[in-house]
This record gives structure tokens, sequence and C-alpha cells, in this order.
């Protein structure tokens, strides 16, 4: 054989294995623009271009739909409209049949896609969709959570409730109560690359479609519904996202849909790709929430009883509102023990884009609850923040167990906020900040330590198993293939870096592909921070399987005893001998070795029962910190981040610069949600901040002014997932809560602490300034 | 007219000539770059020149010298290119075949996670690794404003940008620079002063030879749409898809980008980009230094020019607030006619300016403030930086001896249907005591000059609110009491792990 790779046969470990800082694999593609995105791959001969006619109502009957000026436009090819769809017109990811790919005789939200026009280019394209002539029939609508509620709209899916104890009686008997009520905004994902699809037509009922989508099997599954043909004729590849953020888990049907019906019925090739404007119009958000919270407390500020209702925003159908309320419950409590508690969801139905999967899938929004009840408490006891969440934190006898009913047993959350409190030197910087204020009149501070606790797992326990395919060639390379999907977490990195430290062969020797439903089957979205967990997990296995075989073979044909088979830094000892690993391997084919399997895994431990509200919906959990401080000028309620310090647990990490890279990304991110990203529709119902000259998430210049960034190096996961390391992706995202109250405690100032300014979120300078104001008129 | 007529546009692309001809008029670079030359590195994110994806670097000679700047190809028309030089990422390496600094420092310190953002960073941190031996932090973010990433939070980035900065640009790291005499020659060569005149069956092209062929054509045509930097006009084309037939090209002619000293006072060309008069204008305005960095991203102002952003007779332009409040004057042209009027009243209605057809912004003059004003402008938005005014305030007041009021001017952005003077705070400042009464009472007639909209940049209550407060800033500056956040340079943490 040639061996085009010249490994290190001396080396003590292998170049790019676990808990490796490496950088990652595409890194060097993406810096020098060699990295392939679906638009940038070339275009099969024929290939046309669609492009979606939207509604310009929120809520309506279709009279009647004139599209002929759309059909004799220049270069139009066909116009698709429900009618045209073979298979069922519904794409609803929670099987509800309450989302059609093309609306049919009533639209529900401003922007709802009709029709869709194909066309040799895709300008023609999208020029000829603007000439549709639809009259339609108005019907009221309501854009707005609370509006919904007023007007009693549905619930797109079946409400959830947690409780334990006697929430009733534990409010009774508290020494203090206080109610209220929280608005937290939605968020646009804002990935950097917006939805495209392109569907290659096969021979008989086939089709392949390129998708960028977090979730291949599910868009391989929805294709072949659309189209009316079985899983089997349908092939997905993804080999990258420039981003999904969630964004990406299920709004990409329609769009993977649509391409595959035009490419078969036309049979060519079908591009669509929608402008940025109509991707931020026609695709789901994070959903907004309306919290109302009732609670009794001690004189302690311990909590005693929390009941709390959580209402979304959830849109006009289903999606995946349903698993996203109930995460919002599940994180309601983030660090703390509640003695009698009841949480109740309500995923309103509104005249919107359907609100989907965002980093966090509601957790966010459950735990802001939480730490707007300690932010209350404080407030009324006259006391530091901090001083209440420590009196309210899991630990000790009775008080570790969630609302779900599960216990916490691996809570590191006390050690990682001493450990921060001292470090960013918190209590001196906290005192500094009040004599600021004191004598400040213009530009106030504030500061704050908030906690993250989040729960790993599909709380769909039947989403927690992945598939992994890993082949070794004769020359000692290998491919490498799993269910998960890149975005730009790393995930290929680290599960490479995974298969590389167990066959112990150099990272390079590794060459990772597309994810393929073809190669790995009924995959689980990558999603819920769980992509390394689950597909490193089932890489391992695959490659466990092939040194299973390796190592029979060598026993055997070198008669020795199988313990002395040994996989040492792309080489093998074998016995006495030592082979490189290529030269192992050709070996082993010449024996005729399998050397090729099928990885598997599942979560262990897991179990959810939903109908009682009781079970362990989460293997672990993953916490952090942060404290940030702030400086608010009250004449215009502009702000800027001054310091934050963030320590954070990954576990034992598999790769310390990924993981920080996803703790630093996801600051910024949720800095955004929480502070300058606001989702505005009008009176008509339409959303007016559908790009970003309008809609504004951080730029470089919103970094905090010093942003120190650790990762808890001495935590391990005591479960044993890859490498005793965490999950990363979402946990991270909730961190700068302690910006907005940050916020909130330089509002403060303005009464001297003496309320709780009940900042909303977004905190836009706007909503500082009003809360300014407000408590300047003594409100 | 010029003897000579071209029906093509010549220019560099990378390292090769370029020779165009029959081209529609709204062709984008973006798209050019993308569909016909498959040069596919450059992204397109939003297709409105806020994200950045699509940054690519622009050479073309200033004053003699080459310099390259970051543009935005999604709203860059490929008529505005001729006699430039195109540098796309695929150009960006070393000549050798290697990592250039800028990429180098992105892959060693993790720059990139999803990396669709990352070829327009790179392009945006290599111009500014060219132009900049010693930026700071500061630096390094302004002139990543028109960027925008999702994924890494931006710390990575900018500390790439820092670790590039050690090393200098030479021949051996960098094609521009290694090409720089002959590409000099060549752009030269190029400018041959002909018209340009491209047919194509969505519109005709023109590229005037010089400012008296631009208003030979413009008076022919009045029809037509003059396009400078295309920072407003390539959204008409991409979000409107309007058709902006036929197009005047006028970004080149080297006589609307003259900044001169006048008796009138600072004539600047209306054709000068934000990034051309940062020198010369906060020189003698340092007060503007806040809102030139704040107005756009860096590629907004290599390509946008202050002549666009009075013609365009947007409320929301950044520049007129201030321009009005210094007593700015407005130079038009039609044919060789020429007049001038106070830039004020230029802005007649929302969407109506006064300018006859074929008549063409040619100058806006400044003329020199008392050297005791107080002169200030205020930017509020939703973000601080590359956001558009939710409403935008200049301030200028001369106090007598008796620290009465002498002078006031004062204009505001984003609260009416134009930029306006708040006329009825000017009357009741002017002669008043420059005390916290008469600040108080100024803001209550705020009411009189302006009822704001309500819409996703802010409502009519903020608008209204911060306008008010907005004065007690002013105040407080004219006596020297701190009212605003501090922004000074950030600190770096040293790259862990």
């Amino acid at each position: 054989m040639n061996h085009p790779f010249k490994p290190d046969l001396e080396a003590r470990t292998v170049k790019g294995g676990a808990h490796v800082a490496r950088p990652h694999d595409s890194a060097i593609k993406h810096v020098t623009g060699k990295a392939v995105y679906i638009d940038d791959m070339p275009e099969p001969t024929g290939t046309l271009h669609a492009y979606l006619g939207l509604s310009a109502r929120a809520h309506a009957k279709i009279l009647s739909m004139d599209l002929t000026r759309v059909a004799a436009a220049p270069g139009v090819k066909l116009v698709l409209t429900a009618a045209d769809i073979p298979g069922v017109n519904d794409i609803s990811p929670a099987g509800l049949d309450d989302e059609p790919v093309l609306a049919e005789n009533e639209v529900k939200f401003y922007g709802q896609p009709v029709f869709c026009v194909v066309a040799e280019t895709r300008n023609a394209a999208r020029k000829a969709a603007q000439l549709a002539e639809i009259a339609y029939d108005d019907l009221p609508y309501a854009t707005d959570v609370v509006e919904a509620m007023e007007a009693g709209h549905g619930h797109v899916c079946a409400p959830l409730t947690l409780k334990r104890g006697d929430v009733e009686a534990g409010l009774a008997k508290a020494a203090n109560r206080l109610k209220g009520e929280m608005r937290v905004g939605g968020q646009d994902h804002f990935y950097l690359e917006g939805h495209i699809s392109m569907a290659i037509p096969g021979e008989d009922d086939e089709v392949t479609v390129w998708a960028s989508t977090q979730h291949p099997s599910e868009i391989q599954h929805m294709v072949g519904h659309a189209l009316g043909v079985p899983s089997h004729s349908v092939n997905v590849q993804v080999r990258r996202m420039g981003g999904g953020f969630g964004g990406k888990e299920t709004q990409g049907n329609q769009f993977a849909a649509l391409a595959a019906i035009a490419a078969k019925r036309l049979n060519v090739p079908v591009k669509i790709r929608p402008d940025r404007d109509d991707d931020m119009s026609i695709t789901g958000k994070r959903h907004d929430f309306h919290i109302g919270y009732d609670v009794g407390y001690d004189d302690e500020g311990r909590i005693l009883a929390f009941d709390g209702t959580f209402a979304a925003r959830c849109g006009y159908s289903s999606d995946l509102s349903g698993p996203v309320t109930d995460r919002a419950l599940f994180h309601a409590d983030n660090c703390y023990f509640y003695e009698d508690v009841r949480l109740q969801s309500r995923p309103m139905m509104t005249n919107t884009v359907s609100n989907t999967a965002f980093r966090g899938f509601g957790g966010p929004q459950g735990l802001i609850a939480a730490e707007r009840i300690v932010e209350e408490i404080a407030y009324k006891l006259g006391r530091d923040p901090l001083e209440i969440r420590k009196a309210n934190f899991y630990g000790g006898d009775g008080r570790n167990l969630t609302p779900y009913h599960q216990t916490v047993e691996d809570n590191i959350i006390g050690r990682i906020v001493d450990e921060l409190e001292e470090s960013s030197d918190y209590q001196a910087r906290r005192q500094a900040i009040v004599e600021f204020n004191a004598n400040s009149p213009v530009i106030r501070k504030g500061i704050a330590l908030t906690p993250v606790k989040f729960g790993i797992s599909f709380t769909a326990t039947w989403y927690n198993q992945a598939g992994a395919l890993v082949h070794v060639y004769r020359d000692g390379s290998l491919h490498l293939n799993h269910g998960g999907t890149e975005m730009g977490q790393g995930l290929n990195t680290k599960v490479a870096q995974a298969l590389a430290e167990e066959f112990q062969v150099d990272f390079s020797m590794i060459k990772i592909t597309a994810t393929n439903t073809g190669k790995v089957p009924n995959t689980s979205a990558t999603a819920a921070s769980s992509g390394t967990d689950l597909n490193a997990m089932a890489a391992v296995d695959a490659a466990r399987q092939i040194k299973d075989r390796l190592i029979d073979f060598a026993a055997d044909k070198y008669s020795v005893p199988k313990e002395t088979v040994v996989f040492e830094p792309n080489r093998v000892r074998v016995g006495n001998q030592v082979f490189s690993f290529g030269d192992f391997v050709d070996q082993a084919y010449m024996g005729r070795v399998q050397l090729s399997a099928a990885g598997f895994y599942k979560t262990p431990k897991i179990h959810w029962d939903r109908s009682t509200g009781k079970g362990r919906p989460f293997y672990y959990y993953a916490y952090g910190a942060a404290v940030s401080e702030v400086s608010v000028d009250t004449l215009t309620g502009e702000y800027q981040v001054d310091r934050v310090d963030v320590l954070h647990d990954v576990g034992k990490s598999l790769n310390p610069a990924i993981d920080k890279g996803q703790v630093e990304g996801a600051f910024i991110q949720g800095m955004g949600w929480l502070t300058t990203e606001e989702l505005w529709w009008d009176d008509k119902g339409r959303l007016r901040t559908h790009a970003p000259s309008t809609y504004k998430i951080p730029l470089a210049s919103d970094r905090p002014r010093i942003f120190n960034v650790k990762l808890a190096d001495w935590s391990e996961n005591r479960e044993m997932t890859i490498r005793r390391s965490k999950a990363v992706g979402e946990p991270p995202f909730m961190l700068p809560v302690s910006v907005l109250e940050a916020i909130s405690m330089a509002v403060a100032s303005i009464d001297d602490y003496r309320n709780c300014p009940r900042l909303d979120a977004p905190a836009t300078p706007e909503r500082v300034l009003m809360a300014v104001e407000r408590l300047k008129a003594g409100a | 007219m010029s003897s000579a007529v071209r029906n093509s546009i010549r220019f560099l692309l990378n390292g090769e000539t370029v020779e165009l001809s029959g081209f529609a008029p709204d062709l984008t670079l973006l798209d050019w770059l993308r569909l016909d030359r498959r040069l596919t590195g450059t992204k397109e994110g939003c297709a409105e020149g806020d994200c950045g994806a699509c940054t690519v670097l622009v050479g073309r000679m200033i004053d003699g010298m080459l310099t390259y700047e970051s543009v935005n190809a999604c709203i860059r028309f490929v008529g505005s290119l001729d006699a430039t030089h195109v540098v796309t990422v695929e150009h960006l390496n070393r000549p050798d075949g290697e990592l250039a600094p800028v990429q180098q420092a992105m892959v060693d310190l993790h720059g990139s996670q999803c990396g669709f953002c990352t070829p327009g960073i790179v392009a945006s941190l290599h111009a500014l690794w060219l132009s900049d031996p010693e930026p700071g932090v500061k630096d390094i973010e302004r002139a990543l404003q028109g960027n925008l990433c999702r994924c890494t939070g931006y710390e990575p980035i900018v500390r790439a940008a820092l670790a590039a900065s050690k090393i200098e640009p030479d021949e051996d790291n960098d094609r521009l620079v290694a090409a720089r005499e002959a590409t000099a020659t060549a752009l030269t060569e190029l400018a041959d002063g002909a018209r340009v005149e491209i047919d194509h069956p969505e519109g005709k092209t023109f590229i005037p030879a010089d400012a008296d062929d631009l208003a030979e054509i413009y008076e022919a045509n009045p029809e037509a749409t003059i396009v400078a930097g295309s920072t407003d006009v390539g959204l008409w084309v991409t979000k409107g898809m309007r058709d902006i037939a036929p197009v005047i090209f006028v970004g080149h002619l080297t006589e609307l980008q003259a900044i001169e000293e006048t008796e009138d006072g600072l004539k600047i060309g209306a054709g000068v980009s934000y990034s051309m008069a940062r020198g010369a204008i906060l020189s003698q305005l340092p007060q503007l230094t806040e809102l030139w960095d704040r107005l756009g991203g860096e590629q907004v102002r290599n390509m946008g020019t202050i002549g666009g952003n009075i013609a365009n007779g947007s409320p929301i332009g950044d520049t007129p607030p201030p321009l009005i409040a210094l007593g700015a004057t407005l130079t038009l042209r039609k044919g060789s006619a020429r007049r001038t009027l106070p830039l004020e009243d230029f802005f007649i209605e929302y969407g109506k300016q006064d300018r006859a057809k074929g008549e063409f912004v040619e100058s806006v003059t400044v003329p020199p403030s008392p050297e005791d004003a107080h002169f200030a402008v205020y930017k509020i938005s939703k973000r601080r930086d590359e956001d558009i005014s939710a409403l935008c305030a200049a301030m200028l007041v001369v106090l007598d001896e008796e620290n009465r009021v002498a002078t006031a001017r004062i204009a505001f952005g984003g609260m009416a249907g134009t930029p306006k003077r708040a006329k009825a705070v000017e009357h009741s400042l002017t002669g008043a005591n420059w005390g916290w009464s008469t600040i108080q009472a100024a803001q209550g007639e705020l009411e009189k000059d302006y009822s704001p909209l309500n819409d996703w940049r802010a409502s009519a209550d903020y608008r209204m609110r911060v306008a008010q407060n907005l004065l007690t800033r002013f105040f407080l500056e004219t006596s020297g009491a701190p009212a605003r956040l501090d922004t000074s340079e950030p600190v770096m943490m040293e790259a862990g792990e």
C-alpha cells in the first residue's frame, strides 16, 4: 500500500486527541473562503430557482388568488400552490397537522407562504413573486401573547403543570408574599447563512436534498410526507450550516419540501433561498413570554411557595412549542429549591410566525422568572440579591427535589458561585458601585452575580439516541460519519477528537464527512446541547467494535494474549512487535476483518412521564455563573457593559478552546436577547424588525469592556459521558441574565434601591429610560 | 461632451484584468462574483450592507495613492468599479499560498465557528491590517462595526486582529503589497478619462468622464438615478426590487471629492465619502467624532457620501442635523447653472426636496463657527454602533458675556418628516440666561417643534423624552459636568487555553 500519511510513530500522545484545544476542523477553509455552504456548491445543469409568495394579512380568508401575472413573468417555469402538493400539505413537526407547506383558504400570519414560483434565476423568481393578486376577507387577529389571552385564543398544544407540595397552603402561611408579572421578548436566530435547500431529482421517486438543517432525518421525513413517497426515497445531506442556534431544527422543512416538489415535478434541480427579510418573516423565533408569579417567602428571603404561569407567544401552529414551554417550567427553579410549587404553561396561539427552538429552548425564559423573583425579594428585604440566591440554593436535607421530582445529585453551584465571587472581587466592587452611585447624578452603575443550572437531555426521551458510521481504510485513514450536524459549534471536531483518542491516531487521519440520512438513519436533531454527548459516544461505540475485531485478529494471528494488543499513538503493539496503524489495518484487511462499523448510543437512566409531571428527564446538569457590571446613562437609557466575569462548568472539556468559544458566544448572544434585540410588530400584525438594519444583534463594540471567561477546570461529569465532559451549547446562554439584573440595579439606584425596577426584556435604552422615569415619578 | 466614449468597463479582479460590457445597471458586485465568476468565498448574509458577510476590498487611486477599502459587495454595483481593483478573500492569502497573518491568527485564536461571516471578517481585518500598523481595541471594533458574527461573541476575532497587527505587511506576506506599484500603474492607465456608456435591455449605464459630463448627461436624462456610494440606492434594488435605470455612476468623480477651505467655510464635495472626510472634518469639528464613528459600519463609511446622505432626503440621515446646526449651505448644479441655499431649506417635507429635474447636489459648505460656540451632537440608537438613529440632535449655542444665549441653532433628525430645526426651542433660549430654568423652559418648547412617530426604533414618548433630556445633557456638558458613558479603551485579557 502507498501511505500518503506520515504519522509520528514515536509520539507519546496523538495529535488532536481528547481534551486538546485544537482549532475547528474547518478553520482554514473558513478563513480562506473555501468552506462550502449549499449556495456555494456548483449548480447542476438546468438548475432552477424557487421563491415564496407571502400573505399580506395577519389573519384572513383567501377569497381568490390570481397568479396569472406571476406565471407570465419572464423566466417563470412553474407556480405551485397548495393544490400542487402531491403528498400531504403538512410539515408539522409535532404531527398535529397544523402547519401547511403552503396556506390554503386561510392565512394565519402576515408573511405566511401561500404560493411558490420557480424560474430560471433567483432574481426572476423573486420579482415574479411580487405580482400575485390575492383578495382577502380579514378576520380578527392577535399577535401579542397577552392580547391572545384576552381574546380567548386557544393553546397550540397541551399545556403542562408541574407541582410539588401544596402551593396554596404554602402561599397562605408564608410571612411575606409578592405578586408580579414580567414580559420577556423573543429573539431571531440571525444565523448568518439563511435557510436554503437544493433538491436534485433521481430515478423513480428518489430525490436528494441538500439542506441547511440541524435535523436531516426530519427533512427526509417531511419531504417524503409532502411528496407522498417513503423515507427510503429521500436522501438528505448536510456538510455544514452557517449557524443554526435552533432556527434550523424544524424551520428548513418548508424550503426542502418545496424544492423537492418542484424538482420532481420539473425533473430538474431546484434551489430555494429566501432573502434575509423573508427568512426573518417566515421562520420561527424564540418564544416571547408573559410570566405571572405569586411567591411566598420568609424574612431571610427563603422562597417557600411559588405559583407561576408561563404564557408563550407560540405563533399560529404548534411546531416545538410544547417541549419549549415544558422546558421553561423545567428551568423555573434554576438553582433554587421551592418547598411548595406549581408551574403552569400556556402555549398561546397567536397570529404570528410559529415560534420554534432557540438555544435554551424555553429554559432561559423559565430561569429568568426565578431570577426576577430573587431580585424582587432582595429589594423588598433590602438585601444583596446574591444573599437571597445563596439562601435558596438546592442542597441540604430535603432540599434537593425539583418541581418535576428529579433529585439534584450533582450540585456544584455553591463552589462555582463562591469561587467567582472571590475571583471577581464582587463584594468590594458592589460596595464601590453603591458609593459611586451616591455621587453620580447622570451615570449610574450596577452589578449582579447570577447562577445557571441547566438540565441536559432531550425531554422527549426517545430523542436521546444516536448513530455513527466509521470506516477504516487500508491505508489507516478513517472515515467518520455520525447523525449530528455541524453548525459551527465544533461538533465534528470534538467527535473526531474522541475517535482519534479511541483509535490512538492523529486527528489528521480522520475525514469528517457530510451528515447523510443514507449513512446513519433515524437521527435526532442536533439540539439540546446534546450533539457531542450522543454522537461522540456512538462514534466511540463504532470504534470499539472495530478495535475488538482487530484485537481478536491480532491475538489469533500472532498467538498472543488479547491484553497484549495495545493501541498506541499511530501504532499498534502486538506482543513484542509494533506496527504502524496503517500497516496493521492492512494486515487485518488481508485477513478479511470487517473494518467498518455502525455505532449506537442511548442515554441511560432517564425517564419522564408528562402526564404525572414526574421523572428524571435529565441525565445531569451543567452549571455556571457570571458577574456583570454595567453603566447606565439615566438621561437616555443608553448603557454599556463594563465588565463580565464568567466561571462555567463543562465537565472535563473535550476541547477547551471550542468550549470556551461556546461560552463566550452564548454570553454575547444571550446579552443581545436581553438588551438590543427587539421584535416589533406593527398594528397590521407585520413584523417590522426583519433585517439587520432594524433588528440589532450585538457587535464587537458591544462586548463587555473587560471579559474574563474561565472554565471550571476542576469539574468532571459524575455521569459516564464521553470522557466525563458536559454539554456546552445552551447553558451559558443564560449567564447574561446578570447583565439585565445589573442594569436593573443601576436603575434602582434612582430611588435608593427601595424598589425592584421590574425591568422587562429586552432592556432597550427605551425600556431602561422608562424604568428610570417610573422610579423618578415614584411609581 | 468629452470626445471618447467607451462601451465597457475595465478593472482588476484579484490577479487579472477584466473587461465587461453589456451588463445591467443594477448588477451587484456580489451577484457577479458569485454567479458569474464562481468566487463563492464572498457570502450573502443580508443583501443590505449591514452584516458584512459580503465584504471585499476595493482599491482605488485617492490623491495619487493606491488605497484599499472594505466595501459591501451586496450593495455595490458593478458599474461603479471602472478603474478599481476588486480583491476577494480568495486573493488574501500570501503570495506563496500560505495563510496571511490575519487568516493565521483567526485560525490560531479560534476566530471562526460556523465560518459564514468569516471571509467578510477576514476582509475587514485585512483592510485594517494594511492601513493601521498599531490598531487599538477600539480601532478594531470600529473596523468590525459592519461585520456581524452570531457565533463567537467577537472576543477571539478581536484577539486575532491584535495578534496580526504584530506582523507588518510586506511583499512576502501580502499579494497587494507585492503588486502595489504594478497595480497603481494599471489603475492609472485604466482611468483614461473617457465617458462610458453601457447598453443593456434593462437600461443604460453612464459613467461620466468628469463633473461637466455628469451635468450634461443628467440634464439630458433627468429620469436617471445618480449613484455615488449606493449605500441607499443599493437597497432600492436588493430590497425594493425597484427599476433604477438609467443609472449614472459618480463615485469616481474626483472633482466631487474635494474638501477645500474657502472664504465661506469648509466646502465638501458631494462625492466625499465619510471615510475620506473623516480627517478634514474632525480636525475642524472634533465634536463630530463620535457621530462619525457611529455612522454606519466601516464598509458603509467607505462607500457612502455626504452628498448622498443629503440628497436622498431621509429624515433620519445623520449628517443633516449637525450641518444644519452649523448653518451649512448646499450648492446644487443643473447643466452649467448653480444655486446655493441654506441646507435646512432643501428639505421641504417627507420625500420632497428642493431639487429640480436634472439638478444634482454638488457640494455643501460649512461656515466657521464662533470660537466660543458650544457645539455638540448626540446620536441615540437602540444599538450603539451601526444603527440608524432613533433620533439625532445637534446643538450650537453662543453665550454672551452675561451668560445669556446670543445664538442658538438646534436641529434634530428622527423627530419629524425631515431633518428640522427646533425653532420654538431656539426662540425660547435666545436672550435667556444659560441656566437650569431656561433649559427646563426649552424642554417644554420641544413639544411645539416636533410630534415624533412611534416605530420600531423608538416610541414617540421616548423620542420626546430623550430629546428633552439631551438639552439637559448639553447644558451639563457646557458646564463641564460628566454626562456621558465612559467610552475609553477596553481591556483585552490574555487568550487562555
